[in-house]
């Protein structure tokens, strides 16, 4: 029967891929169509806000202590009442993160003490060469929320005075 | 030597000193006992509570007197509660435990106490990465607080104390290091407590704020982010910085410093200098610098400085390439042989000065020095010796200061020779005025402006002070330009000379030059020559090389003998024959003399490059580069060696390293050292800057070297005593106008420092109160001072009918001068 055995496994083989084609699609139509990403995706930093329009970053510098791939560059500079980007003293003037060294592992979303720093749900990432690829503040920044104003904003003295806020129990 | 205690610490056995704290004792072992209030150079205050220890002694028969034993061993009896190591002195046979779990568990409830209000502001706070508090809580502190939170307490986070220190309230513990600072290292009590309980503040009493110019040292030895300065408020996080041994260059002190550098995106990508800390030298600053050496390090970025070389062409300086300036300047050098003069000053290094010193020597012209105080062939023979130690200094030792107020000119020796006056040794102070430091000594010496030199002749056969002076064990006389000129100091270093000579090359014995700048000394060491007539040089001289002097700047009337400035030519210099010389500038800054120059050659800043000064003291220290030079500039000694190489004069232009080798082989002070040597360093007490902040505060470890002191040379080549001049007794309608040194000056370095620059004000003159009065003035008011507005201000120490000028302050003044003053 040594002439009957191809015929079988083609047979085999056959019937496969009929069979596949009545199940259900797996593959999507990217970039027509793109897959919802899991809650906790790590993606594009976004620098966040206080509803009041506050950039959370306060120019700590802790995410880049905590980068293992020594990505994120910070500097900071000292807030006012006439010129307040974030609550307390201090904000980030400069925030850089140079995505072509980002491994994505969310350590610097870890290390946050304002939660600040978030890993987002944007992936499509390209760039035409190196420079191009170290985001500065102004794109990782999110838009300003509709109650809030945009920074600098110009407040009253005494009004920001902590820089972290207030955790009322750090445990939950 | 004091006698020997042997105890027990954690069952290691050390022999310490008697009356040594426990603290310390653990320490020489390795055994980290927390502390917050105590500080190695303070005395123990017992405060916080934080080093809380388990002490056992032996059991003594009260019948006997003997210590009692039990199996063998004395009986150990411990006390019912804890001790604290910082207050508690040893004793023989003690037994400290550190870590048994009664001490860790106060250990830990101290820091418990401590954070109750604490803002846990460590991401936002100057000190977080290198904080006291930080670091014991993770070694010691327990992981969660018992106590409400929200009871926590708010207090004011940005309080001003001065315009250099901030204040924030919520995170002080208390612990008063700052306020014991300033009133046992620094003298000056500015600071204290107030209120008290959980209310309890720093304040500060003076008027302007924190009124020290120590203040920036209360920042490196206050264990928490209480108080930081201004200068660096947010400029980066301590883990972020790189740091580079450097020497303060703003006085003759030579204090050890590191600078902390960092890549900034706000300086357009730059590496910058964020801070300067002082570095541990337990002979130079101990761990202590003066707020100038802290603060005016602005002058290395200022974007003023020179970048390129400069060449006159058609009257106007235009950018030209190193090639070409370096040919021109070779070319009107080697021309000029003989008739070429260079004139630099000790604000260079010691290889930039014995470099340009090869020069002057291989064209057989001269090399000058620009100063305004003589008497460097004196220190150079007469000067303190190896082994020299102000530490060491106390009963026996007889420190005279003569026409120097340390103070301003040499802030570190004030708090040296302050200690050494504590510890017991007797302070002489001759000035024709009060200084700061008269507080502290036991003799005070007053003249006349003028009769310096004649009134140290006399001084040995004076009563008290004739025998304090004579029969002392040591005796150093430090001798500065307070009122001087070069003349006057030179005498007075002659007068000085004299009471040291017997005792020449006995360590802690000798005399010192309270030099205007940090490298002075190292000029005489390398045979550079005074010079009082400048006007006569620029008249002689067929080219003048100018390294790192600005005397067109201190001095404008020198300019009528310059054509590019035509129009300021007064009408009888213009007659002169002699054609004006050619002018080489190598400096920093367009100054007032580079202005003037034909060919400028820019050089690197002392942060930008390596080095070595000599200290007054004539201790050969190395600097490190911190931070890439600024545009196209060279180090003064490359340059130098690249001008030599143009006419074929061999010259080490590549590393600094090899200048000092051949110093050493050829100017008999430098005999055998080398930058190895200077880099040496052996174990310091206290112990700084390792893995426990808590106890040393911030101050660096020195691990770049402790520098050398240069052997003396036996023979004075210099003129010695000149006692020539009688001094200026000015009539009835003149002054005495005396220049003065003033910490802060508008030299470049504090006036690119903006912190400080507010400090100084503007051109004034010191008069004392009743010669305002016949002048109808009030403070504040204008006078003119020989053509010059100034502010008048009003101190009772000056004179009467003196005006006292400080230099650098915009009015030309090279030394004591008959001035007419008048309302303005
Ligand atoms: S995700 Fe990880 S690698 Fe990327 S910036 Fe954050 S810490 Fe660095
Ligand atoms: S993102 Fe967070 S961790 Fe990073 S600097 Fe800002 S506040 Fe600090
Ligand atoms: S003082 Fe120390 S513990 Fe307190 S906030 Fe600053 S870094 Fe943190
Ligand atoms: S400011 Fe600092 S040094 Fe002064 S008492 Fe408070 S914690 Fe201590
Ligand atoms: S009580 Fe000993 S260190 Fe404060």
């Amino acid at each position: 029967m040594r002439v009957l055995e191809p015929l079988i496994e083609l047979r085999r083989g056959l019937w496969t891929t009929l069979r596949s084609m009545f199940e259900k699609q797996v593959t999507t139509q990217y970039p027509e169509h793109k897959r919802p990403v899991k809650a906790r995706f790590r993606g594009l930093h976004v620098l966040k806000r206080y509803d009041n329009g506050l950039e959370k970053c306060i120019g700590c510098a802790l995410c880049a202590a905590a980068c293992p791939a020594d990505a994120i560059f910070v500097e900071a500079s000292e807030n006012s009442a006439e010129v307040r980007y974030s609550p307390g003293d201090r904000y980030a003037s400069t925030y850089e993160i140079n995505l072509l060294r980002c491994i994505y592992c969310g350590f610097c979303e870890d290390a946050c003490p304002t939660e600040a720093i978030v890993l987002g749900d944007q992936y499509e990432l390209t760039f035409t060469n190196r420079r191009a690829a170290i985001y500065t503040k102004d794109m990782f920044i999110e838009p300003v929320p509709a109650a809030g104003k945009p920074t600098p904003q110009k407040t009253g003295p005494g009004m920001f005075t902590r820089s972290v806020p207030e955790m009322k129990d750090p445990s939950d | 030597m004091t006698k020997q205690v042997t105890l027990t610490i954690d069952g290691q056995q050390v022999a310490v000193s008697e009356g040594t704290l426990i603290v310390n004792a653990a320490k020489q072992i390795g055994i980290d006992i927390p502390v917050f209030c105590y500080h190695p150079k303070m005395e123990p205050v017992g405060m916080c509570r934080q080093c809380l220890v388990e002490v056992g002694r032996p059991v003594v028969d009260r019948a006997t007197g003997q210590v009692v034993m039990e199996d063998g061993k004395p009986k150990i009896q411990f006390g019912a509660k804890l001790e604290t190591a910082c207050t508690t002195p040893v004793s023989d046979g003690m037994v400290v435990l550190t870590a048994s779990e009664k001490a860790k568990a106060n250990q830990r409830e101290i820091l418990e106490f401590l954070l109750t209000s604490h803002p846990l502001d460590c991401p936002v706070c100057d000190k977080g990465g290198e904080c006291p508090l930080q670091n014991l809580t993770l070694a010691h502190g327990a992981p969660a607080s018992r106590f409400i939170y929200d009871e926590k307490q708010h207090a004011d986070k940005r309080v001003p104390l001065g315009d250099l220190i901030w204040l924030d309230r919520e995170r002080c513990i208390q612990c008063a290091r700052c306020i014991r600072f300033q009133d046992e290292i620094a003298g000056e009590s500015v600071l204290a407590f107030y209120q008290r309980g959980r209310a309890t503040d720093i304040i500060t009493n003076s008027e302007p704020g924190f009124d020290s110019i120590f203040s920036g040292n209360t920042t490196d030895i206050c264990p928490v982010g209480a108080l930081t300065t201004a200068d660096f408020r947010f400029g980066a996080r301590p883990w972020e910085m790189k740091a580079a041994a450097s020497i303060c260059s703003q006085c003759p002190v030579g204090c050890n410093v590191t600078l902390n550098t960092r890549r900034e995106a706000k300086s357009g990508g730059k590496v910058v200098l964020k801070r300067v800390m002082p570095r541990q030298n337990e002979a130079v600053n101990e761990i202590w610098i003066c707020d100038k050496g802290r603060f005016a390090h602005h002058f290395t970025e200022n974007e003023h400085r020179l970048a390129t070389p400069l060449a006159r062409k058609d009257g106007k300086l235009a950018l030209v390439s190193w090639d070409k300036a370096l040919g021109l300047v070779a070319g009107k050098l080697a021309d000029a042989k003989g008739e070429a003069v260079v004139l630099a000053s000790g604000r260079l290094s010691n290889e930039d000065l014995f470099n340009l010193k090869q020069l002057a020597d291989g064209l057989g012209g001269e090399a000058l020095l620009y100063t305004q105080m003589g008497g460097g062939e004196l220190t150079t023979a007469y000067g303190v010796p190896a082994g020299t130690n102000f530490a060491e200094m106390g009963i026996g030792t007889t420190i005279l200061v003569v026409a120097s107020d340390l103070y301003n000119e040499a802030p570190i020796w004030y708090l040296r020779l302050k200690q050494a006056a504590e510890r017991g040794a007797t302070l002489i102070l001759a000035n024709a005025r009060e200084t700061k430091l008269e507080k502290y000594s036991q003799f005070v010496v007053r003249y006349s402006y003028g009769d310096e030199a004649e009134t140290i002749c006399g001084l040995a056969k004076k009563a008290h002070v004739g025998e304090a002076i004579t029969s002392a064990e040591n005796l150093v006389v430090l001798y500065g330009s307070d009122g001087l000129g070069l003349d006057g100091s030179s005498a007075l270093a002659a007068a000085c000379a004299e009471l040291v000579k017997s005792r020449a090359g006995k360590p802690n014995n000798g005399l010192i030059g309270v030099w205007p700048r940090a490298n002075d000394q190292g000029a005489w060491e390398l045979g550079f020559k005074p010079v009082a007539d400048l006007k006569a040089v620029f008249q002689k001289a067929n080219v003048v090389y100018i390294a790192g002097a600005d005397p067109f700047g201190d001095n404008p009337e020198l300019t009528s003998r310059i054509p590019h400035h035509a129009s300021r030519i007064p009408q009888h210099a213009s007659r002169s024959t002699h054609p004006a010389p050619f002018i080489i500038v190598q400096e920093l800054f367009l100054t007032e003399t580079a202005k003037l120059a034909d060919v400028i050659l820019p050089a690197q800043a002392v942060t930008e490059r390596e080095g070595s000064f000599t200290s007054g003291e004539r201790r050969a220290q190395r600097f490190y580069p911190a931070v890439p030079a600024r545009g196209q500039s060279r180090a003064d000694f490359v340059i130098t060696a690249q001008i030599a190489a143009e006419f074929g004069l061999e010259l080490e232009g590549r590393f600094a390293a090899r200048v000092m080798d051949k110093m050493a082989a050829t100017v008999k002070t430098f005999a055998g050292i080398s930058y190895r040597e200077l880099a040496e360093t052996t174990e310091q007490w206290p112990i700084v800057g390792r893995g426990d902040l808590y106890y040393g505060g911030t101050t660096y470890e020195n691990k770049q070297g402790l520098g050398v002191i240069l052997a003396l040379s036996p023979s004075p080549t210099g003129r010695g005593a000149r006692g020539e001049g009688k001094p200026l007794r000015p009539d009835e309608d003149h002054w005495l106008a005396v220049p003065v040194t003033r910490l802060y000056d508008l030299g470049i370095t504090v006036a690119t420092s903006a912190l400080l620059k507010a400090r100084t004000g503007g051109a004034h003159i010191l008069l004392h109160p009743d010669s305002a009065q016949k002048l109808g003035l009030a403070a504040g008011e204008q006078v003119e001072l020989n053509g010059n507005r100034l502010e008048v201000r009003l101190d009772p120490t000056v004179p009467v009918m003196v005006a006292l000028v400080p230099r650098s302050m915009g009015v030309p003044i090279a030394g004591p001068m008959v001035a007419k003053i008048k309302a303005a």
